[in-house]
């Protein structure tokens, strides 16, 4: 079954490259026919940093590449997916409206499984080459979905909690601990409302340390009632201790960030292991945030944008993709005061200077080294996320 | 000029580009609610859109949520104003009331609820201010005050928003019943202050309020942005959901946000019927008490009481404002500092960039809006004056209809139309989008001044040997300068409000000063906000300063067309 299981797996990743016509030209081409278009670029922008992020990265490009961005901000990924799946509908397969998505996970996966993606063509990309796919698994890995170079990775992402020391002298080190410390600090903690990343998140953690047999995770969502059980149960522990007794949730990271640094809350969570030391930075978090991750390790993923089917300016996002996986658009989006999102790269394999610019980067009052960071644990499975998401919808946001 | 004149067509141009969008988007919306969508791949009928709406978790909770809502912030905001000019028309602080009507009426209703939430929050400013000296926290409280189950922050956030408005439709209606006389005559026959205004004026006022009335219930029912910002969203409000829906990447959830939005429709209606069957019980109750005689028993409370609510919503919308321009230039502000302990541009100098777009975008889109839309209503208007026919109530009707009919119903269809036609995300589809919503108010507020001009005027031009058309440039749009104007900054700033409209037709890719606040709303950063609402409050006041200071420069050697007061 296993083996049948892989064999369709991997018919299906090669679905894309039928369907596709071949990228037979050269990256001069690539570079030559961007020139002067105009890439709009879909991603989050529920960060003001971040999104200054993009618009530095937008201002690289158009200086070097005659490219322009722009930033179509999102308050959820999946918009930008349900406007190329409606384009589809529509007969439009060419001059679409979007040209870049900052996509994983499950909107990767769907976006894949409809052929909705360009590609693969990342491998075509010269700044691909530095990309550390040997010990950076999820780089090649999404969620458990192959990335069969149609989408290029440009940030490593790990699920970190923030605590003030001000306030929470001991961190707990466990899901579990994470509810004795309620207990006895009702009202301090709370997790963005799912389907927020960050929340989904923060479910999915949860599970992976609750669920008996954490390895069916890892497999399309099955038993889905035995094995989410734990979660409710725990879930329905936690919520009355929580901020707002969880009635209220804040609806995504950022949110959950001012909650901290007005004292709100103790304890918050971040995709990045280098956002504390960002926000201590920028005078938007108290500079005795910490930074903490339960003993059992913590969930790993990477950040990629891909393009879409029909995107209209297909070679300016190649080329704007290709910048963001260049080293100085990757040292500059590690350093903490900026973004602090670590690196997709091999360090080690870069030329001298561009290995020194990293080596120089500040890790931050906040932030945890590589050692520390732990294990990295797996995604689960896309298709465990929509059923997490629709039962805690049911739960929890149906009124009373 | 005669019966083959081009104005006489003006109208019926007018109403299809304001009346199109709507009925194509209804019947856009219509079709996939019942399964039928060919561009989605499904050209059969079926009730399955149905069924998964009313199988969708909490949808029962958002309906009666939105359905409240709507309901309460009418009654509450109705009841405030009538009671307030009832007991106060004609005094002084009537005059400085008024006054203070027209900042908080031309920021948009976001900007108004972002302040809210700054100030009522358990870290607002009000926490911050009485703390830890009052209330003993030196931690925010872990109260649920903005965002809470049952909508009562929504309903306040509406409330302070929607009193300024009717109040203003009020002073309208008064001017046109001799509403001072008709008072005056009734105090002469005893009766107290608010009794006498009540009695025997509000039941004239009341007809010619209605249509706003209705508008502020049919808003409040169907409102997203302000939701966003003040609703729960344990579920949000139903046509915050259909948004959502409508986002999915699973198409099927068009269908379900199509059937939402048909019963977002009739929640509306539902709501209008229910304020319909109220004004009958208030109609037979209120004869009753007018016969009865009574000279009004409570009168000091109720004034005393209507003033301490208008004062307490003025107080919160200006407070809540002035803490978001705090916080666009506070640096590092933690709790429970009463005022930012360092201060920083950082909010700006880093958004520069998205400020400036945000800001093109806002005041094209806006000046490009209420141009036409003061062109055409010139045009009806001249139309009328010139042929004699004026608007009846039904013609006045279909004005409302874009501000009865709940956005989220049309949209839908309206982006369909969009995608179908190439134009999402056309900056032109964004104005004429909000054509629609600035057009009624651009006639609304000109048809007054616009019908009261004395025809003589024209009448002795044209005896001197004048065109029409000279007629109309030389005398008439001069001496009516300063309403047009006036009219031309209110479709502006109805324009700058609008975030479902730019967010259907702009396609998420044409971003104006509302739809970038509300994309930070439920996020971080208070300074960004800050910013953003900063803007949102400059550009109605340049817009009425440049209305109040044009005339005046252009008409500094025509000392007949100067305002004395």
């Amino acid at each position: 079954m296993r083996i049948l299981i892989a064999a369709l797996a991997s018919i299906l990743a090669l679905a894309p490259l039928a369907s596709t016509q071949a990228v037979a030209q050269g990256w001069d081409d690539v570079v030559a026919k961007a020139k002067g278009q105009t890439v709009f670029w879909n991603a989050w922008g529920g960060d003001a940093r971040i999104n200054s992020y993009i618009a530095w990265a937008g201002d690289q490009v158009q200086a070097h590449y005659g490219v322009t961005v722009q930033h179509v901000k999102l308050s959820d990924t999946s918009e930008a997916v349900a406007r190329v799946v409606a384009e589809k509908a529509a007969g439009r397969t060419d001059g679409g409206s979007v040209d870049l998505i900052w996509i994983n996970g499950e909107n990767f996966a769907a976006m894949k499984r409809n052929n909705l993606l360009f590609g693969p063509w990342t491998a075509d990309a010269p700044n691909y080459r530095f990309v550390d796919t040997e010990k950076k698994k999820t780089t090649t890995v999404d969620f458990t979905v192959p990335v069969d170079h149609l989408e290029a990775p440009w940030g490593m992402a790990q699920f970190v909690f923030m605590h003030d020391t001000a306030h929470v002298k001991t961190p707990p080190t466990s899901i579990l601990g994470l509810l004795e410390w309620a207990k006895n600090n009702p009202g301090r903690f709370t997790y963005p409302q799912p389907p927020n990343f960050l929340g989904t998140t923060f479910l999915k953690q949860a599970l992976i340390e609750l669920v008996v047999n954490p390895a069916v995770l890892q497999a399309p969502a099955a038993d889905i009632q035995e094995n989410t059980a734990p979660l409710w149960a725990y879930l329905d522990a936690l919520h009355p201790l929580m901020w707002r007794r969880g009635e209220v949730f804040p609806q995504n990271g950022p949110a959950l960030q001012r909650l901290l640094d007005d004292g709100e809350v103790a304890i918050a969570l971040s995709f990045q292991p280098a956002e504390a030391s960002g926000l201590i930075a920028q005078g938007k978090l108290p500079d005795t945030v910490r930074t903490f991750v339960l003993n059992n390790g913590a969930i790993g993923n990477t950040n990629f944008v891909a393009i879409p089917f029909n995107a209209k300016a297909r070679e300016g996002a190649m080329i704007l993709a290709n910048f963001l996986m260049s080293p100085e658009a990757q040292a500059h989006k590690q350093n903490p005061e900026v973004w602090g999102s670590f690196t997709v790269l091999d360090v080690e394999r870069l030329p001298e200077d561009a290995k020194a610019t990293f080596q120089n980067l500040k890790l931050g009052v906040a932030t945890l080294s590589l050692g520390e960071l732990g294990i990295i644990q797996l995604e689960p499975h896309p298709s465990w996320v929509a059923s997490l998401e629709a039962e805690w919808a049911k739960r929890y946001a149906s009124g009373k | 000029m005669g019966a083959s004149s081009p104005l006489r067509w003006v109208p019926v141009v007018t109403l299809l580009l304001l009346l199109g969008p709507v009925v194509a988007g209804l019947l856009g919306t219509v079709l996939p609610a019942f399964g039928y969508l060919p561009a989605l791949g499904r050209a059969t009928f079926s009730l399955e859109p149905w069924q998964a709406l009313f199988a969708a978790p909490g949808v029962a909770e958002s309906i009666r949520l939105s359905f409240v809502t709507g309901l309460a912030v009418t009654v509450v905001s109705f009841t405030v104003v009538i009671l307030f000019v009832a007991g106060w028309h004609g005094t002084r602080s009537f005059a400085r009331v008024q006054k203070l009507l027209s900042p908080l009426l031309s920021v948009p209703h976001v900007t108004v609820a972002f302040g809210l939430a700054f100030l009522l929050a358990p870290s607002g400013w009000i926490f911050r201010l009485t703390s830890p000296w009052l209330t003993g926290y030196d931690r925010p409280p872990d109260l649920i005050i903005v965002q809470d189950p049952d909508g009562l922050a929504l309903i306040a956030g509406l409330v302070v928003k929607e009193i300024p408005f009717l109040f203003l439709m009020t002073l309208a209606a008064i001017g046109q019943v001799d509403a001072a006389r008709v008072r005056t005559l009734a105090r002469t026959l005893g009766y107290g202050a608010t009794a006498a205004w009540l009695k025997a004026v509000f039941p004239l006022v009341y007809r010619q309020i209605r249509l706003p009335v209705l508008a502020v219930l049919a808003f409040a029912a169907s409102v997203v942005d302000v939701s966003v910002v003040l609703a729960p969203s344990t579920p949000p409000p139903l046509a915050v959901q259909l948004v959502r829906w409508f986002n999915d990447p699973d198409l099927a959830q068009r269908f379900v946000a199509s059937a939402g939005a048909l019963v977002q429709l009739g929640l509306v209606v539902a709501a209008i019927a229910i304020w319909w069957l109220g004004e009958r019980v208030v109609a037979c109750l209120g004869r009753t008490w007018i016969r009865a005689g009574s000279r009004g028993l409570w009168d000091l409370p109720l004034r005393v009481a209507a003033a301490a609510a208008l004062t307490m919503s003025f107080l919160a919308a200006f407070l809540g404002l002035a803490s978001m321009a705090l916080w666009s230039i506070a640096g590092r502000w933690r709790f429970p500092d009463p005022v930012p302990s360092q201060l920083s541009l950082n909010a700006w100098t880093d958004n520069a960039d998205r400020l400036a777009t945000a800001t093109m975008n806002t005041a094209t889109i806006g000046i490009a809006a209420a141009l036409v839309g003061l062109a055409l209503t010139v045009g009806c208007l001249e139309n009328e004056a010139r042929f004699g026919k004026r608007a009846t109530n039904k013609a006045l009707l279909l004005l409302y209809v874009p501000l009865l009919v709940p956005q989220i119903a049309f949209l839908f269809g309206t982006q369909i139309l969009l995608v179908m036609s190439d134009l999402d995300g056309a900056w032109i589809a964004v104005a004429w989008a909000h054509l629609v919503f600035v057009l009624p108010y651009v006639f609304l507020s000109l048809a007054d001044p616009y019908r009261a001009w004395d025809e003589r005027y024209a009448r002795a031009a044209l005896c001197l040997g004048a065109s029409p058309l000279r007629v109309f440039y030389r005398v008439k749009l001069p001496m009516l300068l300063r309403p047009i104007l006036i009219a031309t900054a209110v479709g502006f700033t109805v324009s700058m409000g609008q975030y479902l409209p730019t967010l259907f037709a702009g396609a998420g890719r044409l971003n104006t000063l509302t739809t970038e606040a509300v994309s930070l709303a439920s996020g971080a950063d208070r300074r960004a906000i800050g910013a953003y609402a900063l803007l949102q409050m400059t550009l109605p006041f340049v817009a009425f300063g440049l209305a109040a200071a044009a005339p005046a420069w252009l008409f500094r050697n025509r000392r007949g067309l100067r305002v004395t007061a």
